[in-house]
């Protein structure tokens, strides 16, 4: 159980182990290499992602795409939205609100 | 299920799971000695509560008298420095209208840091031996409110632990037991699909606009309800979390709506509406996990399951918190601070109806005196800070109201 498939209209699978990169995956019959090491609970894309796509999750939209994306790519910050409120990480000053 | 629980049967009629002596400190001025009565107390049932503040808050207030009539609590020691805004006699007069016992020491008047601990020990000694007296009465899981949080959420934590006690709160709110989740600033996303649960139309209104006043009110404040931690275990936006979030109230129809010291009127599944009505005045909703537990606390919590993926190690005052960990990588580094490896269910050696099964287990040993993990290592975790709400509307409980 090392790619979880949460809802059957899900553009994301979820890593159920963590991948290293270079490690073939099969997804959806399609043999797929990943690019960079990815942990437990993080996305990858199950079909090549455009700008603009939503994010399906539990069969439910969580954000927008920024950046196009592989099938197999790992999908986080660096290519996806909320399309709520922006997330933030520990380089956060909090003055952002101001 | 045919399991004996016991309860603390106060005076006003409701029934406890713990035999709590609370020690509250009115203002920061008297923290200290208020926590040093609870240190030489050395008592796993003499808890430290308290309000920091010095200006006066009706939430603060309304909290404050919740949890010093909640059924877990046997007697009450409030500790003021004499000079704050704090209305520390009508808290006494609420908590002795309950029948519960409760004193005042007056930090000011009772000759400072030093005489006021040794009067404190004293009065945590009589307070206890009135606590000790509380008949103890059969308990039905029907009686019991418990409440839910996420804390240190991760990609594992919506596919493991999270819906594992949703199975949970759907097996314990259909035997009649008052289940409690909360946080609508991480329900954002989800404001369509819960209002379809609600049991009016109405209600479903209610919740929607919940959700929508919380995302006004975290982009007030600049973020949402998303620590760095979510990200790096693999969460990338608010409404992919609180999808996650969300499934911890399983499938059962919304009830109502509370906000912090409302009590559930009868059993069911309510959303606890933390987020501050009117313009944003006092910063960030909740300022950390256990001020929502504090929360559903005031609303009548015997105990809350809480969830994690990145691993907290937090209890509470008051009522025990059992931890559920999602992640099982995260169980491994942290076995000792989890009462419940939900992770195991990634791994293929559980599944949700399992481990919501073990989380339903639990709880109701938990009800029957097992101390949780949290307890046994002495967390007492507890804060309270300024919050403005309007009283809910009628919409908001279509089973009437409590009392």
């Amino acid at each position: 159980m090392s790619l979880i498939l949460l809802h059957p209209d899900d553009n994301v699978l979820v890593l159920g182990a963590p991948v290293h990169a270079g490690q073939a995956l099969i997804i959806d019959g399609q043999t797929v290499t990943t690019e960079a090491d990815v942990g437990v609970g993080h996305k990858l894309a199950r079909r090549a992602l455009a700008v603009g796509d939503k994010v399906r999750k539990y069969g439910a939209p969580i954000g927008s795409i920024t950046a196009p994306v592989a099938a197999g790519g790992h999908i986080h910050l660096h290519n996806m939205k909320s399309d709520y409120i922006a997330s933030h990480t520990r380089q956060a000053t909090g003055s952002e609100g101001r | 299920m045919a399991q004996a629980l016991r309860g603390y049967l106060r005076s006003d009629g409701r029934k406890g799971i713990r035999n709590v002596v609370a020690v509250a400190y009115l203002v920061e001025c008297a923290h200290h000695v208020a926590r040093a009565i609870v240190t030489r107390s050395d008592d796993t049932d003499v808890h430290l509560i308290g309000f920091p503040g010095c200006y006066p808050n009706a939430y603060a207030l309304k909290v404050m008298q919740a949890i010093g009539t909640h059924p877990n609590v046997g007697g009450v020691l409030l500790v003021s420095l004499g000079c704050e805004s704090f209305n520390r006699e009508q808290l006494r007069a609420t908590i002795e209208a309950s029948g519960r016992p409760v004193e005042t020491l007056v930090i000011q008047e009772s000759g400072g840091t030093a005489s006021t601990i040794g009067k404190g020990l004293e009065a945590v000694g009589r307070l206890r031996a009135i606590a000790a007296q509380t008949p103890e009465t059969p308990m039905d899981v029907s009686e019991l409110v418990i409440g839910t949080i996420c804390g240190g959420s991760d990609g594992t934590s919506g596919i493991t632990a999270n819906p594992a006690v949703g199975r949970a709160f759907d097996r314990l709110g259909a035997a009649g037991a008052a289940c409690l989740f909360e946080e609508t600033g991480e329900l954002v996303g989800c404001e369509k699909i819960m209002a379809d649960r609600a049991i009016t139309p109405e209600l479903g209104l209610e919740l929607e606009r919940s959700i929508q006043k919380a995302e006004a009110y975290y982009t007030v404040m600049g973020y949402g309800s998303f620590a760095p931690g979510n990200a790096e275990g693999g969460l990338t936006t608010q409404e992919e979390k609180s999808m996650g979030a969300y499934s911890k109230s399983g499938s059962a129809p919304i009830v109502g709506i509370l906000k912090p010291g409302d009590q559930p009127p009868a059993g069911g599944l309510y959303l606890l509406d933390v987020v501050p009505d009117g313009e944003p005045r006092f910063g960030f909703p909740n300022i950390s996990d256990n001020a929502e537990i504090v929360e559903l606390i005031a609303c009548g919590a015997h105990l809350t399951l809480f969830t994690t993926g990145r691993g907290s190690v937090v209890g509470s005052a008051i009522s025990p918190v059992i931890k559920v960990c999602a992640n099982p990588e995260t169980y491994r580094k942290l076995a000792d601070d989890m009462d419940i490896d939900a992770g195991r269910i990634m791994e293929g050696r559980g599944t949700l109806d399992e481990v919501g099964d073990e989380i339903h287990d639990l709880v109701l040993a938990v009800a029957g005196g097992e101390r949780t993990v949290s307890e046994v290592l002495g967390h007492q975790e507890f804060i309270l800070t300024y919050k403005a709400f309007d009283p809910i509307g009628p919409a908001c409980l279509p089973l009437g109201r409590a009392n």
